[in-house]
């Protein structure tokens, strides 16, 4: 499985996959599998929308969004399914609150990028440079300036999510202090 | 500084005199509520973190509600499991198997107090800012870092208040009120942001009323869905051995947006598929054919909307082209509706009716639908593929709507159908 552990400094680099608007958390992760195994669960990521999706998507590859994308459920099986088919990142004009705080969580890159969705064709050569925010398309050499996501989202991204975080926390035995301690502080 | 619900919430919450709009705070949570489709998955990554207890065992419930009873082997494995985890967590509050939703029985059994801070590992845990509680979803990992430190950081959203003005008209209901917002505002209207309802009409909305509203929220992308703890609160929760008294933000806070809603020229609305704001009014959608129905969920499960379904289908019997199936929200529900002959009037109309539970809403079982089939439900969803396959269509409504469309096997416009007052009196 690739992985995704500190994206900042690597570019992203694969082929677009278009999607419109609302694409939701039943489309990435049908309700009808919630409780198969992982394997079995990817393999109906976005059938209902492209039913090629789950066997062509290759390591790497950019899902390039419309607005609301992972709108609905808080299940995580939605940026869960993403990040182990391999998607190198969602780019969308603007992502649901519980997806993007879940694709953070599990280190799956997103980024918010107003004007994406009519930048791209289905197959266009994409590069994301994660820690410039920038997508290129390199078909029409469009580049383009995402939103610079939080520090915080930056940081957990950075270490891989949260789960890194937590088992820090445990080894020190509740002595240590979590990242978001220092949030604010 | 004077400040909006949220703004109250995540202050208190975050130990501070006050709080910055879109400023990151880490905040106590007050009670956390996981269900039986993320629960073990919790547990599993909080053992694998390293960690053998949970912050505070008596402010998580667990509750079992998705898969009742459990529909395959690995759904009974699953419920197997989190037995376990409840036993060796050691935690206080547990509803097993045809207990209820969760979002009914967090109110229900006097777990949410005004003021809270809640999180539960699903969208619709919004539903309980009904009481007053900044509620909203996380996924599983960041439940799991929950339940680990008992904290979370939040972003302090912008608030966007909502104000009721006027009367409900008869076979309207508010259900029609909150879908009428989400055709307003659309599926991302309040993305990231807090809903805060207010004005005149406030003191009219039951509590059942509020749990719809906040319920549906998420549907418009907020955060929390938020209604001031009033009079009505207060008796609804002193009914259940929960003392509280008003909340509500400060009078000069500061919202993004006002928008109001006039209930009394509303008319009975319908959200067509796949989007839960794609809504028009259902004269615009009369006669679209239907092969189910559904009342329940936590959007509308509760007695009272049982009671209204009934009141269109006393003494009749649904289309024989339409099944109706009917998911009371809770074991309370069901006993109520039972004691009161709301039950049997269903039944006697040709429902079947399901354990207190989810339902067919999240598409596990107990309801899916055939590609072309219809369905009009009262629950809170319609993506496609939500029900079983992806080429059926679902319709949002009222429990008014839904009923009347039953009877005729079409949707209907409720207020054309003549209702039985046998179970107005209470």
């Amino acid at each position: 499985m690739p992985s995704a552990e500190a994206p900042q400094g690597r570019k992203i680099r694969g082929r677009a996959w278009v999607l419109g608007d609302d694409i939701n958390t039943d489309l990435l992760a049908p309700g009808a599998f919630a409780l198969a195994p992982l394997a079995e669960r990817v393999r109906h990521t976005l059938e209902a929308v492209n039913p090629r999706f789950a066997s062509d998507v290759q390591p790497g590859d950019v899902l390039i969004a419309g607005a609301n994308f992972g709108c609905g459920s808080s299940r995580e099986h939605a940026p869960e399914a993403l990040k182990a088919l391999g998607v190198g990142c969602v780019v969308a004009e603007s992502l649901a609150r519980i997806f993007l705080r879940s694709a953070v969580a599990i280190g799956l890159p997103v980024l918010v990028c107003p004007g994406v969705a009519a930048a791209f064709r289905e197959g266009d050569p994409v590069e994301v440079d994660l820690a410039a925010g920038r997508v290129t398309n390199e078909r029409t050499r469009t580049v383009l300036q995402a939103s610079p996501l939080p520090e915080m989202m930056r940081e957990l991204l950075a270490a891989g999510g949260v789960l890194p975080m937590l088992r820090r926390l445990a080894e020190s035995q509740g002595a240590g202090r979590g990242w978001i301690d220092d949030l604010g502080a | 500084m004077a400040m909006t619900m949220a703004e109250k919430i995540l202050a208190r919450a975050a130990g501070r005199p006050t709080v910055a709009l879109g400023e990151f705070v880490v905040a106590d949570v007050d009670l956390a509520m996981v269900h039986d489709i993320f629960a073990a998955t919790v547990f599993a990554l909080l053992r694998s973190a390293g960690f053998s207890q949970v912050w505070d065992r008596t402010r998580l419930v667990a509750v079992i509600d998705h898969l009742v009873p459990p529909p395959t082997e690995a759904a009974a494995r699953v419920h197997q499991q989190i037995r376990r985890d409840v036993t060796d967590f050691g935690l206080t509050h547990f509803y097993d198997c045809g207990t209820g939703i969760c979002h009914q029985l967090l109110g229900e059994r006097g777990h949410v107090r005004p003021g809270m801070l809640l999180v539960g590992t699903d969208s619709h845990t919004t539903t309980h800012g009904a009481l007053g509680a900044a509620a909203t979803g996380i996924g599983s990992t960041e439940m799991a870092y929950v339940l680990a430190t008992g904290r979370l950081w939040f972003r302090v959203p912008e608030t966007i208040r909502i104000l009721l003005r006027g009367t409900l008209g008869s076979g309207v209901g508010w259900k029609d009120a909150i879908l009428h917002l989400a055709g307003r505002m659309g599926a991302d209207g309040a993305q990231y942001r807090a809903l805060e309802f207010g004005g005149p009409a406030l003191p009219a909305v039951g509590v059942g009323g509020r749990l719809t509203m906040a319920n549906m929220a998420v549907e418009l992308g907020a955060k929390f869905g938020l209604f001031p703890a009033d009079a009505v609160t207060i008796e609804y929760l002193a009914i259940r051995g929960v003392e509280a008294t008003a909340f509500s933000a400060d009078a000069d806070a500061t919202y993004a947006e006002t928008l109001v809603i006039d209930l009394t020229d509303l008319e009975p609305q319908v959200s067509l598929p796949h989007s839960v704001d794609r809504v028009q009014p259902v004269s615009a959608v009369e006669d679209v054919p239907i092969d189910q129905a559904f009342i329940g969920s936590c959007t509308n499960g509760r007695v009272e909307d049982l009671q209204v379904a009934a009141e269109y289908l006393a003494g009749r019997h649904v289309h024989p082209h339409t099944r109706l199936i009917v998911a009371p929200a809770s074991r309370a529900v069901e006993q109520e509706a039972m004691e009161r002959g709301i039950l049997s009037t269903l039944l006697d109309a040709g429902a079947v009716l399901l354990p207190p539970g989810c339902g067919p809403c999240f598409g596990g079982h107990q309801g899916l639908l055939a590609p072309g089939e219809r369905c009009i439900g009262t629950h809170n969803r319609n993506f496609a593929g939500r029900m079983g396959s992806p080429e059926a269509e679902i319709y949002l409504a009222s429990p008014a709507t839904v009923a009347a469309s039953a009877l005729f096997g079409r949707i209907t416009d409720p207020r054309r159908v003549e209702r039985s007052l046998r179970y107005a009196v209470r």
